[in-house]
């Protein structure tokens, strides 16, 4: 199915399927189509799918029979599993996150449009216009990274990190936006902030957004923001 | 049934085996850093599904208990008192209604473990009742300890053969603490990481035949190592992907850092080493001080020694459940 894909040795009950090396939304594009083919036919297996490579966590004791090595066996199976071609293949969900943009919602919004040279509402334009794509989870517990951002938007990260970013502040970082689930501290620009909760652990999906899915931005007033607030769960 | 942390100690927090197969979501493991001295603690107390312990740091709690209870400590040998009676490590002890656990300090590690039969009765969040300190799930929104805190304690049978007394009473028999703490702090077991070739040689020298001091800054995310600061050949620059428990990286300072059980599921400095998953409790138990050093290791070894020490757990787990059975 992939023309190269490398494997690396993490560690004992650990490997990384290797697409490529850099963030590149087509590189991306095959580490989800192997991510959902391997999640179908290889359930055994963990996997963990960043921008460019897919980390495949085993249980030791599953693949520590036979005389082969257990990287090897799994190694074999995961060749097997994405050389047949898939024959479901599930278009992405589109998730819709309102956003409400400037003051104290995203106190970033006015330095990221003198750095672009744009004015605010050019800004929000910009960044309303686009599709977005979930291309990992990480750096916290429901933390996308976000493919798709104008490359007029992309900003370098705040000299000075924030201790504290506000859970739902909708920031950029180089060339990459996302979301902050929970009170976190972050070194992005923040432009925005939304209502909606990206991560609550007790709820039976945890995670409003996964890898893969597609995201729009749509920008909403203060009114707007504090309704949908206080419809979310506490 | 409740113990309530009456001084909660330097960082004490509720652990298990922690959330594996959920880092697709941004969430690790983390759980108790030391998982073999977790899995002895529930072993010695009849606890056999993966209960939650307290895991104490350097200085422990002293903990009430309202009623009798059967506790046992392992991990980092610290110092236990119910009143005037000091408590053995690697022993089930049983506890009179309204005794207060004093634990105090370690003569060295950095990591004990209290568990207590029945185990903590607390919710269970993505099938661990772990507090993950860093991102903040478990216990009271995933924080330490604190004086105050009522623990509810799960219900279980009696100990067999045990007495309703109101004396402190350790059973006749333990176990050898020696396979399982390493006090002679030997070398850890590390395999080359991904990016190890593109130290430069001086470096790649460094990282195995070095000796490391574990920083004042370390936690149960990372290690950070004091003493050489190593080099790349050329500087690389890596897009983030997943990053494991016992990854050794580094950051531009040079300054290696090692990735502990809360460490974050991704991350994008070179990889340079892999601590042998058989050592990484060792790596759990040293304080900020101590010496680190790293001998290397391959592959196959490591899965040899990691399946030795599974195989001696085993063995050592069906002991002490029948010991149980007969006391």
């Amino acid at each position: 199915m992939q023309p190269a894909i490398q494997f690396e040795a993490l560690a004992e009950d650990a490997l990384l399927l290797r697409f490529g090396e850099r963030i590149d939304i087509e590189l991306n594009m095959q580490v989800q189509a192997a991510t959902a083919c391997l999640r179908r036919r290889l359930p055994q297996v963990e996997c963990v799918p960043a921008y460019a490579s897919l980390l495949l966590r085993f249980d030791l004791q599953h693949w520590s029979g036979g005389d082969e090595h257990p990287h090897q066996q799994v190694q074999m199976a995961v060749c097997a599993a994405l050389g047949e071609p898939d024959p479901v293949i599930n278009a992405p969900r589109v998730v819709v996150i309102p956003v409400c943009y400037g003051r104290e919602y995203g106190p970033d919004l006015a330095e990221v449009a003198a750095l672009c040279r744009l004015d605010p509402e050019t800004v929000i334009a910009r960044h309303t216009d686009a599709d977005y794509r979930v291309a990992m989870l990480g750096f916290a517990p429901g933390f996308p990274y976000l493919l798709g951002l104008n490359p007029q938007l992309s900003v370098p990260r705040r000299g000075d990190p924030r201790q504290r970013v506000p859970a739902g502040s909708v920031a950029i970082g180089g060339s990459q936006t996302g979301i902050y689930p929970e009170v976190l501290p972050g070194g992005w620009q923040l432009i925005g902030r939304t209502p909606l909760r990206l991560f609550d652990i007790t709820a039976n999906t945890p995670s409003l957004l996964a890898t893969g899915d597609r995201v729009r931005f749509l920008a909403i007033d203060e009114d707007r923001f504090h309704q949908l607030a206080a419809t979310q769960p506490a | 049934m409740n113990v309530t942390v009456i001084k909660p100690g330097l960082l004490s927090s509720l652990q298990d085996g922690g959330r594996p197969g959920h880092a697709a979501l941004g969430v690790g493991r983390a759980g108790a850093m030391d998982l073999p001295a977790w899995q002895l603690a529930n072993a010695l107390v009849g606890n056999t599904a993966g209960e939650a312990t307290i895991e104490c740091t350097l200085a422990g709690p002293s903990l009430r208990f309202e009623q009798s209870a059967v506790i046992a400590l392992t991990g980092a040998p610290i110092t236990a008192h119910v009143g005037e009676h000091s408590l053995p490590m690697w022993t089930t002890c049983q506890l009179p209604a309204g005794s207060v656990l004093h634990l105090g300090g370690m003569a060295s590690g950095c990591r004990s473990y209290v568990a207590v039969r029945g185990g903590f009765d607390i919710p269970s969040l993505l099938g661990s009742r772990s507090s993950d300190l860093h991102a903040r799930i478990g216990f009271a929104q995933g924080r330490a300890l604190r004086a105050g805190d009522v623990l509810p304690i799960g219900s279980a049978t009696p100990l067999p053969g045990s007495s309703t007394g109101h004396e402190v009473r350790p059973l006749h028999w333990g176990l050898d603490p020696q396979p399982w703490f390493d006090f002679a702090r030997r070398p850890l077991a590390l395999l080359r990481g991904s990016h190890w070739s593109q130290l430069d040689e001086a470096s790649q020298q460094l990282l195995f035949g070095g000796s490391f001091t574990l920083s004042k800054d370390s936690n149960r995310t990372a290690g950070r190592l004091d003493g050489h600061t190593l080099k790349l050949q050329a500087p690389l620059e890596l897009v983030s992907e997943a990053a494991l428990p016992g990854t050794v990286q580094l950051p531009p300072s040079g300054q290696p850092i090692a990735l502990l059980t809360e460490a974050p599921v991704t991350g994008g400095y070179p990889r340079i080493g892999q601590v042998a998953a058989v050592d990484l409790p060792h790596l759990a138990q040293r304080r900020p001080g101590d010496t680190v050093c790293f001998g290397e290791t391959t592959l196959d070894e490591a899965l040899t020694r990691l399946a030795a020490r599974q195989l001696r757990l085993a063995r050592l787990l069906g002991t002490i459940a029948q010991r149980l059975g007969q006391s």
